[in-house]
């Protein structure tokens, strides 16, 4: 046995993850759970209205009010902040114009809770109401009010176009041209915490904020900007989060305002939303509009595709321009696409701001994508998982749009769903009212490029051991519950050949943790895991050497294993890990080592070129079973069967759970959840309120309505990431929603183009194919929208360098190229 | 009509303990549990009784410690997850649920664990339809529920094993 070839200890047995039993005994200590001496609270005071400006505040009755030690607006906030350097366009307080129902105004810090919400009612605020842009096609007709006062025109804040390749002359060759358009309704998050947040001034004169936060590191540059104090003067804490699912990602409002009255008043100050202010807070899915024009040959090979998207992005930037490329950047990366044209647009509208939600932007294209290739299956005359199997892209191959695809497992995907489901027998040979759909989805395994440019690691991890033999492991990364500390327990563990109950996780501490950029993209595992890793082997390196000279062999045939180390060819000759780690601090000195991941350049060079790389690409395969009853259109999922390519399972117990549980929040996604809102009567001012600001009202799947679900984890390892491992926290999402649609296909004969499918659009449809007319639900148009002049890349197949054709003589004439 | 105390004593039974306790009249067992007994186990999604993850143990019985007034719980025996391992042994549910993924973020944990509780306290002998239907009032949005039903039956078969 080698030292290298050594079987796992760790890696890829299902274990108790580290921080289980801390959540079993309800010792995990959440942000609201959190209690310092001389602690205020804080409440703050939101919009009533969807679009106005702030003509007044008095705030001196609040001030007076018994129990209050503070007011808060927005004169106090003069910085504004922002996720994204281009979209800086909140304030913690609204200065002078409020953008939804529910935009921050005003705070009060008082004794408790019960004073500050008292205060909250004597605060009088006098509003000049504005009229009100309430969808992306409303946006472009008013360009008049302006939402805000920046982005490329009107109401419209992100505008872009790209072409890869001569699409149109691609379509005009085509058999078939196949165009639909597809909507995706907003959804919320719903984690079940409700963000909490506490401020402190701290002995030496620092602010501590210890916060549900998905990313401690872009929230602490956000504070010191807004605060304007030296990053090295505050310190964030990433209080373990009640779920994330992309919601805790945006420095928030209310994190800026504990911190400002912390730093005014010299007391903890504490805040936790309502769960009425987290639907507020919102920043979830995107609702999208979508258009497919898809060429394909008669025997079912995509040609090209030319995507248009319209996204509602609510009141703010947030991460919208990232959120825009994703309805479109990651399409090419599932099945071979000679060529590509993808238009998006982000608009403002008076709702609370969408950002990332689990998929982040790519569940909207997905749904469309598989939707149609059901379509296109049938039109010509071929099974769905054959078409998909027969055009799934190539290991290591280049899209049209230049990203590099790496690792693919999708086929075995495919294969794995097919049999398990019986698909075979019973797809399309179900009695009327039972169906099954397939859909296929691939995301990324960590964005390619920081959210602000920089030349810096995305991830660094540092390591110390000492002879107590303890290992304690730091790192920047936040657990939300997708199980990141046990990840990064595992990585040092299989490395240094020790139980996981040996490594003490301290992470999302800028304090003192070395900087990862978050939990977002599906990163953690790969960028966090690698940095692992390399801090790991050195460690075990310096160890091998002083062992090596103990046991008298050369230190490359040094084993690490079952808490041992030992020599390769005599087991028996060794020694307790503890004693080689006394032997190695005795050598070398304190034992520490630090560990840093950056991802690979991407190779792509047009400008937008960033968005969509990834070191590794995750793949799944989904097939649902549907029972539709058509007297009521109720829809019932019996059984869901997944595949996914994660390249390796850490722990297959967690990568199990990360699996059903995006494959449960897609399947609330397809049947029920929606963030819809609704204009009052002019009476009552006309404005847009949520429909449904409560979780009775934003349905959700409970344990009766969640089917059984068959996960096969699909491993093939991939050489970008530790120990193979890809993401698993957001891939099996993205093929529910499609493929319930197609399995309600398969079952009464009706399209459903849009998503939630609930049990009145069936029936409509129904009613429609039983008058003969066209059994389809979804948009019938798509807006005419002024996207600019398309950024022209040549694809790698057909000559390019994956850099801007600048001028229009450099685009290759059509005949040339033609079919 | 009589002047609203300004506080209000009682004692309740907390995991089998005795606790005198003080609080504002107005103020849900939720909050008297969290914020003046510092009983912080038992956690809170909505405060409006629609979640779940409050349910604490009221004389055996599963409540939303949201909709229950604290004035309401005078000598009542009330148990909350910190009371569910004997030292520092787990409940069997407590270990099922770590081990099975029952626990993702845990913040639905500890009342789905005294929901579950309640339910196998009258009788470990139950299906997967059964434990579904228990635990339909608290919602999870990290695991899709299946590994906590994995978890519950396993924690029951050790229980019933216990019982032979």
């Amino acid at each position: 046995m080698s030292a290298q070839e050594k079987r796992f200890d760790v890696v890829g047995k299902n274990r108790r993850r580290v921080d289980g039993r801390a959540k079993a005994t309800g010792q995990t200590q959440f942000a609201d759970d959190l209690v310092l001496p001389r602690m205020l609270h804080c409440k703050m005071l939101r919009s009533p209205h969807p679009h106005a400006v702030i003509e007044e505040i008095l705030t001196a009755k609040a001030a007076k009010h018994p129990g209050v030690h503070l007011v808060l607006t927005g004169k106090d906030f003069p910085v504004p902040f922002g996720i994204m350097p281009v979209s800086l366009d909140e304030h913690a307080l609204a200065p002078e114009r409020v953008r939804y129902v529910g935009d921050p105004i005003a705070a009060v810090v008082a004794k408790d809770e019960q004073t500050a919400a008292e205060a909250l009612e004597l605060i009088e605020v006098k509003f000049r109401v504005l009229p009100t842009i309430s969808s992306p096609q409303e946006a472009l007709q008013n360009p008049e009010p302006r939402i805000h006062d920046y982005g490329e025109q009107g109401n419209i804040h992100r505008n872009q176009s790209y072409e890869f390749g001569d699409v149109e002359e691609a379509l005009a060759a085509s058999d078939h041209v196949f165009e639909d358009t597809f909507f995706f309704e907003g959804n919320t998050h719903l984690a079940m915490e409700q963000q909490a947040s506490l401020a402190a001034v701290e002995g030496d004169g620092k602010l501590l904020l210890t916060t549900s936060t998905q990313n401690p590191h872009y929230l602490h540059r956000q504070l010191s900007r807004v605060l304007q104090m030296p990053a090295a003067h505050i310190r964030v804490i990433a209080a373990p989060n009640g779920g994330g699912f992309g919601g805790k990602c945006d420095p928030a409002n209310h994190e800026m305002v504990v911190a400002k009255a912390a730093l005014v008043l010299g007391r903890p100050v504490k805040i936790c939303l309502t769960r009425e202010e987290v639907f507020y807070q919102h920043r979830g899915r995107h609702p999208v509009l979508m258009k497919f024009r898809t060429g394909v040959t008669k025997d079912g090979k995509l040609t090209a595709m030319h995507l248009q998207t319209l996204l509602d992005g609510g009141g703010y930037g947030s991460h919208g321009p990232a959120s825009t490329f994703y309805t479109g950047v990651l399409t090419p990366v599932t099945y071979e696409l000679p060529r590509f044209k993808f238009e998006a647009c982000r608009t403002f509208t008076n709702k609370p701001p969408c950002g990332p939600k689990r998929g982040h932007g790519t569940p909207q294209p997905r749904f469309g994508q598989e939707v149609q290739l059901d379509k296109i299956a049938e039109k010509l005359k071929l099974d769905p998982a054959e078409l998909r199997l027969n055009m799934v892209t190539k290991r290591d191959s280049l899209t049209a749009s230049w990203l590099r695809i790496g690792s693919t497992g999708l086929a075995e995907c495919i294969r794995q769903v097919v049999a398990r489901s019986d698909w075979k027998s019973r797809y399309d040979k179900l009695p009327f009212g039972r169906g099954l759909g397939l859909a296929c989805s691939a995301y990324m395994c960590g964005a390619g490029v920081s959210i602000y440019w920089n030349k810096m690691p995305h991830s660094a991890v540092q390591l110390l051991l000492d002879r107590s033999g303890q290992v304690t492991v730091f790192c920047g990364a936040t657990e939300l519950g997708q199980g990141s500390d046990d990840v990064l327990a595992t990585i040092v563990a299989e490395v240094l050949g020790i139980d996981t109950g040996l490594v003490r996780c301290v992470t999302g501490d800028t304090g003192i943790t070395p900087i990862d950029l978050g939990s977002y993209s599906s990163r953690v595992t790969i960028m966090m895991g690698n940095a692992a890793l390399q801090a790991a082997e050195r460690v075990r390196e310096t160890m091998a050497e002083a062992a090596s000279e103990s046991l008298g062999i050369p230190p490359d045939r040094v084993v690490f294993s079952q808490g041992r180390v030992f020599a390769a060819e005599d087991p028996g000759k060794g020694m307790s890990f503890v004693e080689a780690i006394a032997l190695a601090e005795a050598k070398s000195g304190t034992l520490s080592t630090v560990g840093s991941y950056s991802p690979p350049k991407a190779p792509g060079k047009y400008k937008g070129a960033g968005v969509g790389p990834s070191p590794a690409y995750s793949f799944s395969a989904c097939v649902v079973e549907t029972e539709v009853d058509p007297r009521t259109g109720w829809i019932t999922v019996p059984k869901i069967w997944i595949a996914h390519d994660i390249g390796r399972a850490l722990n297959p117990v967690l990568a199990r759970g990360q699996v059903i549980g995006g494959i449960y929040m897609g399947l609330g996604e397809a049947l029920m959840e929606e963030q819809v809102f609704r204009r009052l009567p002019p009476k009552l001012s006309g404005a847009l309120v949520h429909r449904m600001p409560s979780m009775l009202e934003y349905k959700s799947l409970t344990s009766l309505d969640m089917p059984e679900v068959d996960v096969a984890l699909i491993e093939d390892p991939d050489p970008n990431c530790p120990f193979g491992a890809k993401e698993v926290g957001q891939g099996p999402l993205l093929p529910v929603m499609p493929a319930v649609a197609n399995a309600i296909y398969d079952a009464v004969g009706v399209r459903i183009d849009e998503v939630p499918i609930t049990p009145d659009k069936v029936l409509r449809a129904l009613e429609l194919k039983n008058a003969g007319k066209n059994p389809r639900i979804g948009p019938e148009q798509f807006p005419s929208v002024p996207y600019p002049k398309p950024i022209f890349v040549l694809p790698p197949g057909e000559g390019g360098d994956g850099g801007e054709l600048k001028s229009p003589e450099d685009k290759p004439e059509r005949k040339k190229v033609a079919a | 009509m009589a002047a609203i105390p300004e506080r209000v004593h009682l004692t309740y039974l907390v995991n089998g303990e005795e606790v005198p306790v003080s609080f504002a009249p107005y103020k849900t067992l939720l909050e008297v549990l969290r914020e003046d007994l510092n009983l912080t186990g038992t956690k809170h999604g909505c405060e409006l009784g629609e979640c779940g993850a409050c349910a604490v143990l009221i004389d055996g019985e599963p409540k939303l410690s949201c909709l229950t007034l604290a004035l309401e719980c005078g000598g009542r025996s009330i148990q909350t997850v910190e009371g569910l391992a004997q030292g520092t042994t787990l409940h069997p549910l407590q270990a099922a649920f770590a081990d099975h993924g029952g626990s993702q973020c845990g913040y639905c944990t500890p009342g789905m664990l005294m929901t579950a509780k309640a339910l196998l306290d009258g009788n470990p002998n139950v299906s997967r339809e059964q434990i579904k239907q228990a635990i339909s009032g608290n919602l999870c949005r990290c695991t899709g529920y299946q590994q906590i039903v994995d978890a519950i039956e396993s924690a029951a078969a050790e229980m019933r094993g216990a019982r032979k």
